[in-house]
């Protein structure tokens, strides 16, 4: 899809997603290699967002598979219709043999694809993009690992069927517990924590084009001064977006301590949070 | 691609990483080559990119990586002043007079202060390059050179020219207020960064020296969940206690699973029949009652006294951000006597302040402040004779060094007896314990005693307490 990490800069930057050196190079990677990409980090910088960026990139589809506990084969993978398998059995007529009425109802007809086997059959472009992996259990990443490792995915009564076209695999975690070695192993590892003050301050321009340039500075430099202090959740950069739309929207231009007290809670999702960053940065 | 030395210098760099503790396998080791055939060798960001998404899969091992990938893959060599290869390879010591010392100290503050002030990193980087050929070199053994973080960064002492780099910022106007402690945080940011350039540095010019191996073995800290309760600098501590939400969030999740794997309740026999109405009445699915989680008390009494106030502080925050799993947390505190201290962490609020108003506010010094665990347990014992029933789980924190004082071993084994389990988690490597003054073995006979040394240890110890 991409030719240099450099391209695959450009081509973000173009559907406003602003990449630095490492995610542009082991996005480049990731397709040049054809493997799998791990995106770990914080809430709320932009994991899911790179992968809708990718996808537009690229001109792709984005297959999403999200993860949640008890997710389980019949909601990743596929699940045969059984109502309508039922329903099928019912309806057959006496003279209709049971061999022909059993090679019917285990057909394509009768098969509901979930994302992976979606992903895996598309002819086009795909962008497969596995959300907060780290939410599902252990026995999810093992199916995940057959699935990613070949690209095929075998369902016994229609035999194995292989990727015509390997779709381009993100998967992203909270990292709430540590996923299997195995599935590490297999996948590149991106680590998205906190931009620096400059693209931080970029990213805001770019997502909020009505702030001023000189309150977007003062912003970023402040969240990163919230960033400092010891918090429950240190805001990451959808609370500066959200912050900078906030400003805009109250007419603020600039950021002293009665605006920075009159916002917080658009930062600061936790009370003590809220106390904390009042007493240490003096807002009273 | 030049193979030979290329592959050398690759596999020398993965073993390094081995040595330094990241699991890096032969697949990871091989994904990195095609990643380097891939991409642009002489962009070296994104050969750093490019190595660390196929060797480094976990974001603590990232600062370990960082370093030795400076060692293996230099940014210069020599003096050097940029990595596109017109170095210049000019090693001869020159002769630096001190006047002239003192004119480029002079010279290379006034651009530190600059490029501060602007923020520019790549003028920092090469400006923390300039500052060690300059002032980091010594001849102190005659005839061999040695490099100095600590002579440059005296030399330029970047902290004293933060009143003058405020001055330039705040114009004047608004001191003390939010506009200072935001200048003052981003200032501290690139003077931090200008002091890890000046390390890098310094470590790259030792290694031309002495050889790579040599430097990289000395210049890798540890993994922060491995670092010593005990021996942990300011730093450090700070970086566990940032790590303990994180940590907990880890514990619970995996807590939860083993929850759900456990024994499933029992059948649901109405939700069963209405499930299987969609299905021409055949119970495709049964459905079971979920089950009902035992929740313990948890009882932590922790030694608060200097010498392992690091380790309790941890433990007694962990306890905290995990009392979702515990029906109750009660926590008390002794250095000589003891005192509950549960009230500073109630209602939500903010664990530093918490810490800091347990450290001042509550009764834990009796006498003269240095640990008496006996004295502590019979108060325990006398004034808080219902806090252990037997619903509880009680943990001792501390290391049992007791300056010789009386145990008081029946007033613990009163306690322990009521405890529905007990443990006592001390902070000293195993072979120290019964030495000196420890009274390790006489309390170990009658609580299970457990080393706790570092934060692996404590979530491994904490995942197993845990019941399920």
């Amino acid at each position: 899809m991409f030719r240099s990490p450099d391209e695959v800069r450009d081509r973000l930057a173009e559907t406003g997603y602003l990449a630095d050196e490492a995610i542009a190079t082991t996005v480049f990677l990731a397709d040049v290699l054809g493997k799998p990409l791990l995106v770990e980090g914080p809430a709320g910088t932009g994991k899911t967002e790179l992968a809708k960026a990718v996808t537009e990139a690229a001109g792709a589809e984005l297959v999403r598979l999200q993860c949640y506990e008890g997710l389980d084969e019949a909601r990743a993978l596929y699940e045969w219709n059984y109502r309508k398998q039922l329903l099928r059995i019912q309806a057959a007529g006496d003279g209709q043999k049971w061999e022909e009425t059993h090679d019917d109802i285990f057909s394509e007809e009768f098969l509901l694809a979930r994302p992976l086997l979606t992903a895996i059959r598309r002819d086009d472009p795909t962008v497969l993009l596995v959300d907060e992996t780290d939410k599902a259990d252990v026995e999810v990443e093992g199916l995940l690992l057959e699935v990613l490792s070949d690209f095929q995915v075998t369902v016994p009564e229609l035999g194995t069927i292989v990727a015509t076209r390997r779709p381009f695999v993100v998967l992203t975690s909270n990292a709430t517990r540590e996923l299997s070695e195995a599935l590490k192993r297999r996948c590149l590892f991106l680590h998205m924590d906190y931009p620096d003050a400059e693209r931080e301050k970029a990213i805001v321009l770019r997502r909020v084009p009505e702030v001023p340039e000189a309150l977007a500075e003062q912003l970023v430099r402040t969240i990163r001064t919230l960033r400092a202090l010891e918090l429950k959740k240190s805001p990451s950069i959808a609370e500066s977006i959200d912050w900078a739309r906030t400003l805009v929207a109250l007419g603020i231009d600039t950021l002293d301590e009665a605006a920075v007290g009159q916002t917080l809670g658009v930062v600061l999702k936790h009370a003590s949070d809220q106390a904390r960053a009042v007493k240490e940065l003096g807002l009273n | 691609m030049p193979a030979e030395g290329l592959v050398d210098r690759h596999v020398a760099f993965v073993g390094a990483l081995r040595g330094a503790g990241l699991p890096v396998s032969l697949a990871e080791s091989l994904d990195a080559t095609q990643a380097m055939a891939a991409i642009d060798l002489m962009d070296r960001r994104q050969l750093r990119a490019a190595y660390a998404a196929a060797v480094v899969k976990r974001a603590p091992h990232r600062a370990t990586f960082d370093r030795l990938f400076d060692l293996w893959w230099p940014p210069a060599i020599g003096d050097g002043e940029d990595s596109a290869g017109e170095h210049a390879v000019d090693d001869a010591p020159e002769e630096v007079e001190p006047a002239d010392l003192d004119a480029m100290r002079n010279l290379l503050r006034e651009q530190l202060r600059d490029v501060l002030l602007s923020g520019d990193d790549e003028a920092l980087r090469r400006l923390a390059r300039q500052s060690v050929t300059g002032l980091g070199r010594t001849d102190s053994p005659p005839g061999r050179q040695s490099w100095f973080t600590y002579r440059v960064l005296r030399a330029l002492s970047p902290e004293t020219l933060l009143a003058d780099l405020l001055k330039a910022i705040l114009d004047g106007s608004d001191r003390g207020g939010l506009a200072e402690k935001v200048a003052r945080q981003m200032l501290a940011e690139r003077i931090k960064k200008f002091e890890e350039y000046v390390e890098a540095e310094v470590r790259r010019r030792l290694a031309e020296d002495r050889g790579v191996e040599a430097i990289a073995k000395t210049s890798v800290k540890p993994l922060i969940e491995q670092v010593d309760f005990l021996r942990a600098s300011r730093d450090e501590i700070a970086e566990l206690r940032r790590r303990v939400y994180p940590l907990a969030r880890r514990l619970a999740t995996r807590l939860t699973a083993k929850r759900r794997l456990g024994r499933s309740g029992r059948l649901d026999v109405r939700r069963t029949v209405r499930a299987s109405l969609s299905s021409g009445g055949v119970p495709l699915t049964t459905i079971h009652k979920p089950h009902k989680p035992h929740k313990p008390e948890l009882v932590v009494l922790c030694d608060v006294s200097g010498s392992v106030a690091a380790f309790a502080h941890f433990t007694v925050l962990l306890a905290y951000a995990l009392r979702e799993q515990f029906a109750k947390v009660r926590v008390f505190a002794f250095v000589d006597t003891c005192d509950e201290v549960t009230r500073f962490f109630e209602l939500g609020g903010d664990v530093g302040d918490a810490l800091a108003r347990m450290a001042q506010e509550a009764n834990v010094v009796w006498f003269d402040g240095h640990s008496d665990y006996g004295h502590s347990f019979e108060v325990f014992a006398q004034k808080w004779p219902d806090a252990v029933t037997p619903k509880t789980s009680l943990l001792i924190l501390g290391d049992a060094r007791t300056n010789y004082r009386a145990l008081s071993l029946p007033s613990l084994r009163s306690v322990v007896r009521h405890a529905r389990r007990a443990y006592w988690l001390n902070p000293e490597p195993r072979q120290y314990w019964s030495s000196g003054d420890s009274a390790a073995s006489s309390y170990g006979d009658i609580v299970p005693m457990i080393e706790c040394r570092n934060a692996a240890q404590l979530e491994e110890f904490v995942e197993q307490l845990l019941p399920v």
